[in-house]
């Protein structure tokens, strides 16, 4: 057999599987987006209980390993009677996790936006959202984006571990077809070489523009 | 469904005992990937084009595709050329080669943080290449390099949990054992994450002060 | 650019100097820092280097000192090529190896010290002629603290440098360098770096180097009055050029070139 012919053969079962993982990258870079602009902004909030709950939050899942949240949440949840979707699952877990590391970018990055711009926007008597919408925010994109950007490729990695909880995608499919064709090489090589393509050739690159954009808009270039 | 604490009592000692397994691969991951990230470092500094190119995409490759696919390719792909390597070498060795390319990167932040005046002093006295990197470049790098790493000891304890998946006697392939012969996955599952919680927990907080002394003894400089 | 079949293997003769540049030329992408260059030190010279910020004087000690690869030419060093070796009869760009036994007897003394941070100044001295020379390390320490005695720093032998003045280190650099037997030193802007009041002890330590040893030395400096009580002889250079040199007394007292006296003046004008 030729590795053309494999590729024929099962080429579909590759697509299909890439198919789930876009999704759940995509579902889970929402989640995780969501929950560390939120938490990120709670860690810096100066009420106490609320900063508290988001260090529980953040300390929790940072804490404790992905690949166990998955797990608990597939295995343990439904003995309490909440049954959810594998597919469901899986982005949740790697949502909630990646957040929790998202949402300490989002912590550092406000911090590090300067001083000064804090009090020219008081200066001008914003109301604090509008201060922070409007001045602080943008400022701190342009500060995170490039550890963001490495963010989002653990998560795109992180994706991969959905697969043991049977979730059909590119990772799936590759143990899949190496149980039922014994080509290791082949299916669990083409399955990391999908993978680097879509990190190297499609997140980074689109990461990297993101960036620019925004240097851009901040009239640095 | 309610915690049992017999039961509990019951896996308590098995778990704690499979525990010890995950902080050797961490442990042993962790040395492999120091020793191997400073061999990527190096070779990615050589004169020779060939070598830091393909040296720099292997780097990238192994950071851009999942650890647990890795496992999988490393464990399955040795036998089909007449390699059978166990699950703790097989393991051992994706952990290792992976962490070692994130590993690289801190060395070669070391490494580019040494003034280009200690490199032309070096040739002034003419000492060779090899004597350069092992009597001053790396003696002032490597601590600099260090005060970085402590994080990826951590993100490798995090990321055992994925040896179970070619059956490594780690922590969380004793928890599903236990929970697939006793049909109860809360007890099992709830106590990993316990564990790797505390675990997590304790151990940034030493690598936090470490780190702030290795920096507190550079401030001598 | 002539064909290197055109330059001797060797220098030959009754007065072969201890360094001849030979139509050197350095180039970084299109801009050229050094068009032709044609210097040639005695043994035993003292030769300074002066100019304007950007002529290339720092460039042409880095070249001797093999830190900056030719774009033309050939660099003798006592006769033998440097940046060149001899390959069936005819000059090639010289191999790593080659290059590294051609620039032993070269020292390097830098602006900024580059003093090994890990190491105290004893260390600093013994790196040399223990790793490099091959010496013992009783035979390097006695080496070492020798120097140091010379050039004033024994006492503070087992400093690191961050303890040291910027002046203390520079000493130190001196004695670095001489640990590896040169028979060429290069200076270049050593005292730059330095504030004004310790400026002195350094300078102190090369008149001594001048008046005590036979050394052939490079030197580029700012400092006139320094360059004129110690040189053999000043080159002025100007863009990549050697404009004018001669004798200090000549050079400082009557400058044939028009560049030459505009420096001079402004210089002067700066003091
Ligand atoms: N690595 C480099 N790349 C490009 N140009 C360079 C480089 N190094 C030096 N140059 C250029 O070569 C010219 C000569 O530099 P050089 O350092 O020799 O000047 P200099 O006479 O020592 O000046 P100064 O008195 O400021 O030290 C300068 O115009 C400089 O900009
Ligand atoms: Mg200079």
């Amino acid at each position: 057999m030729t590795y053309i012919s494999f590729l024929s053969d099962y080429g579909g079962r590759f697509v299909d599987g890439m198919l789930v993982t876009a999704l759940q990258f995509l579902c889970s870079l929402a989640l995780a987006t969501v929950l560390a602009l939120v938490f990120g902004l709670m860690l810096l909030s100066s009420n106490a209980a609320v900063k508290g709950a988001a260090v529980v939050y953040v300390e929790f899942f940072r804490g404790t390993s992905l690949l166990v949240q998955l797990f608990w949440l597939f295995f343990v949840l439904p003995l309490f009677g909440i049954t959810l979707e594998p597919f469901f699952t899986g982005f949740l877990a790697v949502g909630l996790n990646i957040g929790a590391y998202g949402a300490q970018l989002v912590q550092g990055a406000i911090k590090s936006v300067p001083r000064g711009q804090w009090e020219a926007a008081y200066a001008l008597s914003m109301s604090p959202a509008k201060r922070m919408r409007r001045i602080i925010i943008p400022q701190a994109l342009v500060i995170m984006l490039p550890a963001w950007g490495n963010l989002v490729i653990e998560l795109l990695k992180s994706t991969a571990l959905v697969a043991l909880i049977a979730v059909p995608d590119l990772m799936f499919e590759a143990k899949q077809l190496n149980s039922s064709t014994y080509l290791s090489t082949w299916t669990f090589g083409t399955a990391l070489v999908i993978y680097y393509i879509f990190a190297r050739f499609l997140v980074t690159p689109t990461m990297r523009s993101l960036e620019h954009v925004m240097a851009r808009r901040m009239g640095r270039s | 469904m309610h915690w049992d604490w017999q039961f509990t009592a019951e896996i308590l000692p098995r778990l704690l005992w499979a525990t010890l397994n995950t902080l050797m691969a961490a442990g042993l991951g962790y040395a492999i990937a120091a020793v191997l990230g400073l061999v990527f470092a190096i070779a990615q500094r050589t004169p020779f084009r060939p070598l830091t190119v393909t040296v720099r995409e292997l780097v990238e490759f192994l950071r851009s595709t999942p650890l647990v696919l890795q496992i999988f390719f490393v464990y399955y792909v040795g036998p089909e050329y007449g390699v059978s390597l166990s699950p703790w070498v097989a393991g051992m060795i994706a952990i290792g080669l992976h962490y070692a390319a994130y590993l690289s990167e801190v060395y070669r932040g070391g490494i580019e943080s040494v003034p280009k005046g200690q490199w032309e002093a070096c040739t002034a006295i003419n000492l060779t290449t090899a004597q350069t990197y092992r009597r001053i470049i790396l003696p002032q790098a490597l601590p600099l390099s260090v005060a970085g790493m402590g994080n990826y000891l951590i993100s490798i304890f995090k990321d055992t949990p994925m040896l179970s998946v070619i059956g490594v006697a780690e922590l969380m392939q004793a928890a599903t054992a236990i929970g697939g012969q006793n049909y109860r996955y809360l007890e099992p599952y709830t106590i990993v994450g316990v564990v790797f919680l505390v675990i997590s927990l304790f151990s940034a907080a030493s690598i936090r002060g470490f780190e702030a002394w290795i920096r507190r003894k550079l401030g001598m400089y | 650019m002539e064909a290197l079949s055109s330059f001797p293997l060797e220098l030959t003769g009754p007065e072969v100097p201890m360094v001849r540049f030979m139509n050197v030329r350095k180039t970084y992408g299109d801009f050229v820092v050094l068009d032709n260059l044609n210097l040639d030190i005695a043994p035993g010279e003292m030769v300074t280097v002066i100019g304007p910020s950007g002529s290339g004087k720092t460039t042409v000690l880095r070249m001797l000192m093999t830190l900056e690869t030719i774009n033309g030419g050939v660099i003798y060093v006592d006769g033998k090529p440097l940046t060149h070796m001899p390959k069936n009869g005819v000059l090639v760009p010289a191999d790593a190896k080659y290059l590294r036994k051609a620039r032993s007897s070269i020292g390097m003394c830098f602006q900024h010290f580059n003093l090994f941070p890990h190491m105290t100044a004893l260390e600093n001295c013994m790196e040399g002629p223990v790793q490099v020379l091959g010496l013992s390390r009783r035979e390097a320490k006695e080496r070492a603290e020798e120097l140091l005695s010379m050039v004033g720093m024994i006492e503070k032998k087992d400093q690191h440098p961050a303890r040291l003045s910027g002046g203390q280190q520079q000493r130190v650099a001196i004695a670095r360098a001489l640990a590896m037997r040169p028979k060429v030193m290069l200076f270049d802007e050593v005292t730059s770096a330095l504030d004004p009041e310790v400026i002195g002890e350094v300078t102190n330590v090369i008149q001594d180097l001048v008046t005590k040893h036979n050394l052939t030395m490079l030197m580029v400096t700012h400092q006139m009055g320094f360059a004129r009580d110690i040189s053999d002889r000043i080159c002025f250079f100007y863009g990549g050029k050697i404009e004018e040199q001669d004798t200090p007394e000549e050079l400082f007292a009557n400058p044939k070139s028009k560049r030459t006296q505009q420096f001079l003046s402004a210089v002067k004008a700066a003091d």
